[in-house]
């Protein structure tokens, strides 16, 4: 820390340096009290107000993070109807175990593993493609960034409720379409590969535009020279695309995969949406149903919030596993290159 | 100076922070404690009290100028109302709301699919409406009367709307099928028995138009049929019988040959693509109360006004209507209390079906010219009062309970919607009791 001059004690006098004016008019009593006095003041205040600043966020965390965290892991041993929430009767670990052949749970999770992947590796491989393509030297950049921005920027109930309409079986226009060129109609809400790949559009929508940007951000700190003495050594543009962005954008590919696999392990809003006539239970079979869809049908339409803060508790195990898989996984590839 | 100017911006900050946090607090505060405050309280004019009203969808008293009359015999009163559009939004925020004693409004609207539970569950937070000056039991249909009452004979709401269920057709579809489009001769049809509606479908479908379906949804047909059971989902103990009780089971089947003998279309009901059939005319026949009417009146094309009729259902059944109630921890209980007895007598549900439609629960109402003359524009010069007053006269007193909805919701939507994707009806049996079961499982 450097010395705050208006703050420190005078320097002692003599030295090398030129003497202070004559003594009548040094500081008086009252003025050293004064500066003692904010002396103080300041000291405190370089002590405590760190912890001032930072304490909204804490105090937030405490109310609405840490506590509700907490409380569901008290409330998951229970059995807990939204009816009576005081009303707790105690069932140790039942709540858990019966999860282990809870069909319904499984075959959520496997929804939500299958729409992850459908809508997290397009997503990702798109975004690349357009944030190598802004890269160019192109006019009117903004505007095309700005777009890209857009869907991103919109209300997941808006979007959701725009893509039921598209998806419609009967009167949809992407049904029309595929009619017009000799596919057939698609039920899109209750056959289960069309339901998911349509859940995982509206994702996708959403969301390559996002990550298309952070790539376009990442590209352009690759330095130039780079790409030229690739071209001096002959390289074509898809092998400097191969060889030198690809390498220098590892990094940012892994913050996106491990963003977005969090984002997917929570996807809720769309398959909510995606048939919300059938509240949450995600389409006739649970065919588009998500782990977080059975944990909101659970305790709000079912109202056992014993059952739905097991879930809950049950999903944050598994994000921790999949957390450490993918340290592992980045620690591997840091080492290789 | 600079020490003040730095000291001026920090109090200037610390002001900032201080009324962020202050806000926050006050967000999450109680705020069910000032009861005593009453008069000069709570918005409004100089010495009115303001009795709040938390509804869901459309209850259409503001609509119907009930309010601003209330307020003319009531100079001292105000009254506000808080809307959420979508039930299943509005009632889990009413338990939480009701489990926490706070921020409860002083009326509160149950719908009928909820009110079994609130009665058994939360009678305790809830006045009892039925010694209010003005309240008299006999104004009620009997049935309506009683799903509000627990068993201590405690009423906890008092009934606003019903919804007595005939069949609305297509006379012009009927017509080109080789049916009969008279009211009398439909009704005839099928008079007392579910079994034949399902005939007169198969008669239908020997010469139906391109592209129609006789019914407009399974969920629509099994509903009607166990709406006009005594006993569905529990019996008078409050055990769930639905997987044993012969007339579920009937009703399921009964839908499910329907289904597979292609007579309802393959259609969830409020569904934007279901709304797509009423405009596009692609069924002849659906079981309705009054207030579909109106719905359908919102999603048909204007040519297709007078194209409906109304004939009596096999058995009459009672679709949808609400009650109001109030809450004991509500700032303004007495005030409350007496609105609802007010919104609920006899003469305003008979204003309130003539401006809105929602048809009275008070048979009083039923000789009364609001009721008697009423008209719609999707019938024509139909007497849709008289035709739902009998109807609303013949409902069983059904043995109703908390979980109802979600035991219909798996039987519709995890079950005969099932038949019409090609799944056989022990399949559609098999995923619908297994989905209800796991959500009946505490």
């Amino acid at each position: 820390m450097s010395t705050r001059h208006d703050i420190a004690a005078p320097p002692t006098e003599g030295g090398a340096a030129p003497g202070r004016p004559a003594p009548g008019t040094g500081p008086t009593e009252a003025d050293r009290r004064r500066r003692a006095r904010l002396s103080r003041r300041w000291q405190r205040d370089l002590r405590w107000s760190p912890y001032a600043f930072v304490s909204p966020f804490f105090v937030l965390f405490l109310a609405f993070g840490l506590f509700p965290l907490i409380y569901t892991g008290w409330a998951s041993l229970h059995q807990v109807e939204l009816t009576a929430p005081t009303d707790m009767t105690w069932v140790g670990l039942r709540n858990y175990t019966r999860i282990f052949d809870d069909d319904f749970f499984w075959n959520a999770a496997k929804n939500t593993l299958t729409i992850g992947i459908i809508s997290t590796v397009p997503q990702l491989l798109m975004a690349m493609g357009i944030a190598h393509i802004l890269n160019y030297k192109l006019r009117a950049s903004t505007f095309y960034r700005v777009v890209m921005l857009a869907p991103y920027a919109t209300s997941i109930a808006a979007a959701s409720l725009v893509f039921v309409l598209l998806f419609g079986r009967d009167y949809g226009m992407i049904n029309w379409a595929l009619d017009q060129v000799g596919i057939g109609k698609v039920d899109w809400q209750n056959e289960k590969w069309a339901s998911q790949i349509a859940v995982s559009s509206i994702v996708i929508w959403r969301w390559t535009g996002y990550n298309a940007l952070i790539y376009l951000a990442a590209m352009q700190a690759i330095p130039q020279d780079l790409y030229e003495s690739a071209a001096l050594d002959g390289a074509s543009r898809w092998q400097q695309f191969l060889h030198v962005t690809l390498p220098s954008l590892r990094p940012t590919i892994l913050f996106t995969a491990v963003v977005s696999t969090i984002g997917a392990s929570q996807v809720f809003g769309e398959p909510l949406l995606f048939d919300a006539n059938k509240g949450a239970s995600g389409g006739a079979e649970h065919q588009f149903q998500t782990l977080g869809l059975y944990l909101y049908e659970q305790g709000w339409v079912n109202q056992h919030l014993g059952r739905a803060s097991a879930i809950a508790w049950t999903m944050f195990l598994i994000l921790i596993v999949i957390g450490i898989v993918n340290y592992v996984i980045s620690r591997r590839l840091r080492a290789s290159s | 100076m600079r020490a003040f100017t730095r000291t001026a911006r920090r109090a200037v900050v610390l002001a900032a922070v201080a009324s962020l946090g202050a806000g926050l607090l006050a967000g999450c505060a109680d705020d069910s404690g000032d009861s005593d405050s009453d008069g000069s309280s709570s918005g409004g004019g100089k010495g009115k009290t303001t009795v709040t009203l938390g509804l869901f969808g459309t209850f259409g008293f503001k609509e119907a100028g009930l309010y601003t009359e209330y307020e003319k015999l009531h100079p001292n009163i105000k009254i506000a109302e808080n809307v959420v559009e979508r039930n299943e939004n509005y009632y889990p925020a009413l338990l939480n709301h009701l489990t926490t004693n706070s921020g409860l409004q002083d009326v509160q609207a149950v719908e009928v699919g909820n009110i079994a539970e609130i009665v058994s569950t939360q009678a305790g937070k809830l006045t009892d409406l039925s010694k209010v000056s003005g309240v008299n039991k006999s104004n009620w249909l009997p049935w309506k009367w009683e799903q509000a009452t627990a068993k201590d004979g405690q009423t906890v709401g008092l009934g606003t709307d019903i919804g007595p269920m005939a069949v609305c057709y297509r006379k012009d579809l009927f017509q080109q099928a080789g049916l009969p489009t008279d009211r009398n001769e439909v009704a005839k049809l099928w008079a007392g028995d579910w079994n034949k509606l399902v005939t007169a479908g198969e008669t239908y479908k020997k010469k139906a138009p391109k592209g129609t379906t006789f019914w407009d949804s399974p969920g629509g047909l099994i509903n009607a049929i166990l709406s006009s059971e005594e006993k569905k989902f529990y019996d008078e103990s409050g055990n769930v019988i639905y997987k044993t009780n012969p007339a579920v089971r009937s009703a399921f089947n009964l839908t499910a040959k329907a289904a597979q003998e292609g007579l309802v279309g393959a259609q969830t009901q409020f569904q934007p693509t279901w709304d797509q059939t009423i405009a596009n005319t692609k069924f002849a026949a659906m079981a309705c109360p009054p207030w579909m009417l109106g719905y359908i009146k919102g999603k048909s094309k204007p040519d297709a006004a007078g194209k409906w009729d109304v004939a009596v259902a096999p058995k009459s059944g009672n679709w949808g209507g609400s009650f109001l109630t109030v809450p004991k921890s509500a700032k303004h209980a007495k005030e409350a209390q007496e609105l609802v007895a007010w919104l609920t007598a006899p003469a305003q549900q008979a204003k309130l079906f003539a401006v809105q439609g929602s048809f009275p629960s008070a048979p009083s109402t039923y000789t009364m010219s609001e009721v008697t003359s009423a008209k719609n524009d999707m019938t024509g010069d139909t007497p849709i009062g008289e035709i739902f007053g009998a109807a609303a006269k013949q409902i069983p007193v059904q043995v109703i309970g908390p979980k109802d909805q979600i035991i219909q919701q798996g039987l519709t939507d995890n079950g005969v919607i099932l038949v019409t994707k090609g799944k056989s009806p022990e399949e559609a049996w098999k995923t619908a009791t297994k989905t209800i079961d796991n959500n009946l499982d505490k």
